[in-house]
């Protein structure tokens, strides 16, 4: 005989039950929903994959070409055109991102180290809002800015008619260059890499700082032996979210690296800088009208999975570097 | 229970522990109707005696060599308050070479900010201020940059802080980060191996002066840091209740360390353990709440304290 | 070898090198540079949101919030961007919606249940994955899941099983994809940091683990959920890639079928970003006025969501010791 105690918590158990099974399934079907993207990204993206083979990262041709002709083929599935050689993508999208990472590292532990050690208290307070604010703002803002402000006044007053002169016969250059592309791409990344950074040196264990100091080392010395070492992992670890953030950058770079898929030459010299360049996330967003067209579409398919590729790597490149740190932590192993 | 079977089960223990090769300890007899007997246990198992020590007994020190003492710091007047409150009240110390100098006293009296002040760590902290003066060699602390001092006057601190770096590297952390010049390795390493023998450590890391520091235990970690602060050659050494986060034997191992090192560089020591005040001191400054209240001899200060305070902490009364 | 003057014993290599300066060049010059990097920051930052000011309040003129943009080639004379700001609020209110529920939902799964362990790992990295991708991808892949004629009835179906694929519906669940990682992970903080005598205390009162968390944990989360809704309405109001790839290209709102109201959600339309977009010299607008006008508003809303968070942040949470 079941007591009215028994049957009530027996319904409490039937209900959590029920909740535990509806949360598990939502959380699920996420994950579901996560396996089917990668998979469905990677089947869309085959074919163009597969016609061109390992060429497909290879230099050969204009790209700005080929895609035109990947776009015009004949509606026929049987003769749909898919060469492409993407090196020029390639390179200019690792050239921006790690460019552009390189010098926001610098940039950000220098910042880090300044609010956490030798601003004096109302610039430090200042700048913990300046930084949230940079890191808020969005990233057509930006483009916006720069297309309007930074690529006229590099165009007309930086770049001189000897150089586009230099060039002319390849490129044109007029303003929009990567220059402006990884000057404003770090803008954009170095406020999340200060404010890990800055977590990280503040919470440098005292007994190090004390130590360091009670050595007679100076200031500078011991924040930069002690404090950025104890600190190497949340750097690292801020790096490789900046890089997947730089990446995936593709509204701002479209606006203001031009329009052109180029790969600058570095033998140029300092005209390097000032040539266009287009990324495989800058390029997607310039075909999104021809997404519905058959050849090309999948062609921007295959751009969006060489960047899930990238993106898992990171995380892989994160995750082998977090144990590789473990030593620098105070944590037992 | 059956007291027959428990004389056998003592037998059998007994006989164990016999036939171990070991002399086997008295026993206490279970019976629950007799009366329990205790024995004492065995006197000077390692030199030190177990009693309290304090008023009447006598002082077990460690071995130590002669030495003619020298005055290397000298604090005039001293005051140290927080905000409001005074930790240090107008303290008047010398501290010599040739000898040990330990600070006593009950937890919050100040002993911690006068040794923090001797290297002017107190200045890290904002809202501290500083009275009188703190004279190293006849020199006004506050008259040359404060890293130089720090590297005249070194300190340990009760949580041995080895860097995240290999052995090497934090004995050679002192001298590789000051000026602009990097020594090289080979011209280091005499002074590392140097700085690691007299911390006694040497033997035990010879081999693997490249491991991460941090792989060692806790009282090699804090020797290491004796070879870390002693690498850069200091006048004076400031300890801060260095044993006690360490096990007996390290405990030993450092304090013997510790006497040793006491011909070459001023030692203070802050310690609450008034046995190890006994065994490693020279000389003993006991303070409460801020004021100096005994200064002298370790004999004095424990056999016959002048002050009523001293002689109640020393006895046990409060503490 | 020279001996110490006080001492008398000889002065080892450390005490001769000890007479140098403590600050070296290389220090100097990198304390100088900490300062350099640190100013410059807050210069750009000063330059960026005075520039915005100074042209907005050149371009912007009140009536264009409260107009609709007119159809024709040249933006610059008339017609406003309310069609825009509608769009952007409706994707917000639409991603939020989704995002909310579903974020939070995950996040108790995860803190409170979280069994088989194997699976919460997945979910976990799951979420770390969404987190990373860029929104780009997350775009394309909804535009090819809604293409398919199984979610016709959420957009235009030109041909029956091809559908358009771009509405706000369609727009509106991806939007909520990319505030997704950012509510989890408030929430998620949030109940960590709720202690395990709370939950003890209400399991010894009877009450089992769903109203437990229903009455006593949720509302107790609130600020770190308010919180992650809140960075995700910021994520998802300065996002372009998505609007531009499913949201179609149109500067007004396109409704489409019979149903007021749902035929909004059904149609076309714009929003702030993919205005402000189309109207530089990248896009067809070509009107730098509108876009600096646009885009001042824009970024007025951002910084009022910022600040939005700050208050949240800043008020003081339920102390959970005595």
């Amino acid at each position: 005989m079941k007591t009215r105690g028994l049957k009530l918590a027996q319904q409490r158990d039937r209900t959590d039950q029920r909740a535990e099974l509806l949360l598990g399934a939502l959380a699920s079907a996420v994950l579901l929903l996560i396996a089917f993207m990668i998979v469905f990204v990677f089947a869309k993206a085959w074919p163009s994959f597969a016609h061109n083979g390992l060429a497909w990262f290879g230099p050969g041709g204009n790209v700005n070409v080929q895609l035109e002709e990947i776009f015009a083929s004949p509606g026929d599935p049987a003769a749909y055109n898919y060469t492409l050689h993407a090196w020029p993508l390639l390179y200019a999208t690792a050239l921006i991102t790690g460019c552009a990472v390189a010098l926001a590292t610098i940039v950000s532990m220098l910042s880090a180290m300044f609010v956490v050690e030798f601003a004096p208290a109302w610039i430090a307070s200042v700048l913990q809002p300046v930084i949230r604010l940079l890191a808020a703002v969005p990233s057509v803002i930006y483009g916006l800015i720069g297309i309007l402000v930074l690529v006229p006044f590099f165009g007309n007053h930086v770049i001189s008619s000897d150089q586009k002169e230099s060039v002319q016969f390849v490129i044109q250059l007029d303003g929009s260059s990567i220059l402006v592309g990884i000057l404003v791409l770090t803008v954009m990344i170095t406020p999340i890499m200060v404010a890990i950074t800055v977590d990280a040196l503040r919470s440098v264990p005292r007994n190090w700082t004390e130590g360091a100091a009670a050595l007679g080392v100076n200031r500078f010395r011991a924040l930069r032996t002690v404090g950025l070492r104890a600190a190497r992992p949340a750097i690292v670890a801020a790096a490789i979210l900046a890089t997947a953030r730089a990446l995936g950058e593709a509204i701002m770079l479209s606006m203001v690296a031009g329009s052109v898929a180029f790969a600058p030459n570095p033998l140029d010299g300092v005209t390097f800088f000032f040539e266009p360049a287009k990324t495989f996330a800058s390029s997607i967003v310039d075909g999104a009208e021809g997404l519905s067209v058959e050849p090309f579409g999948q062609t921007m398919y295959a751009f969006a999975a060489v960047l899930l590729i990238s993106s898992a790597f990171l995380s892989f490149a994160g995750w082998y570097a977090r144990r590789a740190m473990r030593k620098y932590t105070l944590a037992p192993r | 229970m059956d007291s027959l079977s428990d004389a056998r089960g003592m037998d059998a223990s007994r006989q164990l522990l016999a036939g171990a090769g070991q002399l086997a300890p008295p026993v206490r007899r279970i019976a629950p109707e007799a009366p329990p007997t205790v024995v004492a246990a065995p006197a000077n198992g390692n030199g030190h005696t177990t009693t309290l020590g304090g008023l009447g007994q006598k002082l077990q020190r460690l071995p130590r060599e002669d030495t003619t003492p020298l005055e290397r710091m000298r604090t005039d007047r001293l005051s140290i308050a927080y905000g409001p409150k005074t930790a240090v009240n107008e303290v008047t110390l010398s501290v010599r070479q040739g000898e040990v100098l330990a600070l006593i006293g009950p937890s919050g009296c100040g002993k911690t900010t006068l040794l923090r002040s001797l290297n002017r760590l107190v200045d890290l902290t904002p809202t501290a201020e500083r009275g009188g003066r703190i004279l190293l060699d006849g020199e006004d602390v506050d008259s040359f940059d404060v890293t130089h001092l720090r590297r005249r006057v070194g300190m340990l601190f009760q949580q041995p802080n080895p860097f995240p770096m290999s052995i090497f590297d934090n004995v050679a952390y002192g001298l590789r980060e000051r000026g602009s010049k990097k020594p090289s390795r080979r011209a280091l390493e005499p002074a590392v191996t140097e700085a690691l023998r007299r911390a006694g450590l040497f033997e035990e890391v010879k081999d693997n002066l490249e491991h991460p520091a941090l792989a060692l235990s806790g009282g090699q970690q804090q020797r290491l840091c004796i070879a870390r602060s002693l690498a850069v050659e200091p006048e004076v050494l400031l300890l801060d209740e260095p044993c006690s986060a360490l096990d007996p034997i390290s405990t030993t191992t450092i304090e013997e360390t510790i006497v040793g090192l006491r011909g070459e560089v001023a030692i203070v020591i802050v310690t609450h353990n008034l046995q190890q005040a006994q065994r490693v001191a020279d000389h003993v400054a006991f303070m409460y709440l801020g004021d100096l209240i005994e200064y002298g001899e370790v004999e004095q200060v424990f056999h016959a304290p002048v002050a009523e305070r001293t002689r109640e902490y020393v006895s046990g009364t409060f503490g | 070898m020279s001996t110490h003057a006080q001492t008398g014993r000889p002065m080892g290599l450390y005490a001769r090198l000890r007479g140098g300066d403590s600050w070296s060049i290389g220090d100097r010059l990198g304390v100088a540079a900490a300062w350099g990097a640190g100013l410059l920051l807050c210069l750009i930052a000063a330059a960026i949101v005075l520039y915005m000011l100074v042209r907005g309040i050149q371009y912007l003129r009140l009536d264009e919030i409260f107009s609709h943009p007119v159809a024709g080639t040249d933006q610059s004379k008339n017609g406003g961007f309310l069609d825009p700001l509608e769009g952007t609020l409706l994707l917000t209110v639409i991603g939020t919606a989704i995002a909310a529920p579903v974020g939070v939902g995950i996040a108790v799964w995860l803190t409170e249940y979280g069994r088989p362990a194997a699976l919460a790992r997945a979910v976990e990295s799951c979420i770390e994955i969404v987190a990373g991708t860029p929104s780009i991808v997350l775009a394309i892949f909804g535009l090819l899941v809604f293409q398919q004629g199984f979610f016709g009835f959420l957009s235009y179906e030109a041909t029956p099983g091809v559908a358009f694929g771009r509405s706000f519906f369609t727009a509106g669940m991806v939007m909520s994809l990319i505030a997704l990682p950012l509510i989890v992970g408030a929430s998620r903080e949030a109940l960590h940091s709720i202690p395990r005598h709370v939950r003890e205390a209400s399991y010894a009162l009877g009450k089992d683990r769903i109203s437990t968390i229903r009455r006593v944990l949720l509302p107790a989360s609130r600020r770190g959920i308010g919180t992650g809704v809140a960075l995700g309405m910021g994520r998802i109001v300065g996002d372009t890639a998505i609007v531009v790839i499913l949201l179609g290209a149109s500067l007004q709102n396109d409704p489409e079928g019979s149903i007021p109201g749902l035929s909004l959600l059904q149609g076309t339309g714009s929003t702030l970003t993919t205005y402000v977009y189309n109207n530089s010299p990248v896009g067809e607008g070509g009107s730098p006025e509108k876009a600096y006008a646009a885009a001042f508003v824009l970024l007025l809303i951002v910084i009022g969501l910022n600040f939005a968070v700050d208050l949240i942040t800043r008020g003081r949470g339920p102390s959970w010791t005595r």
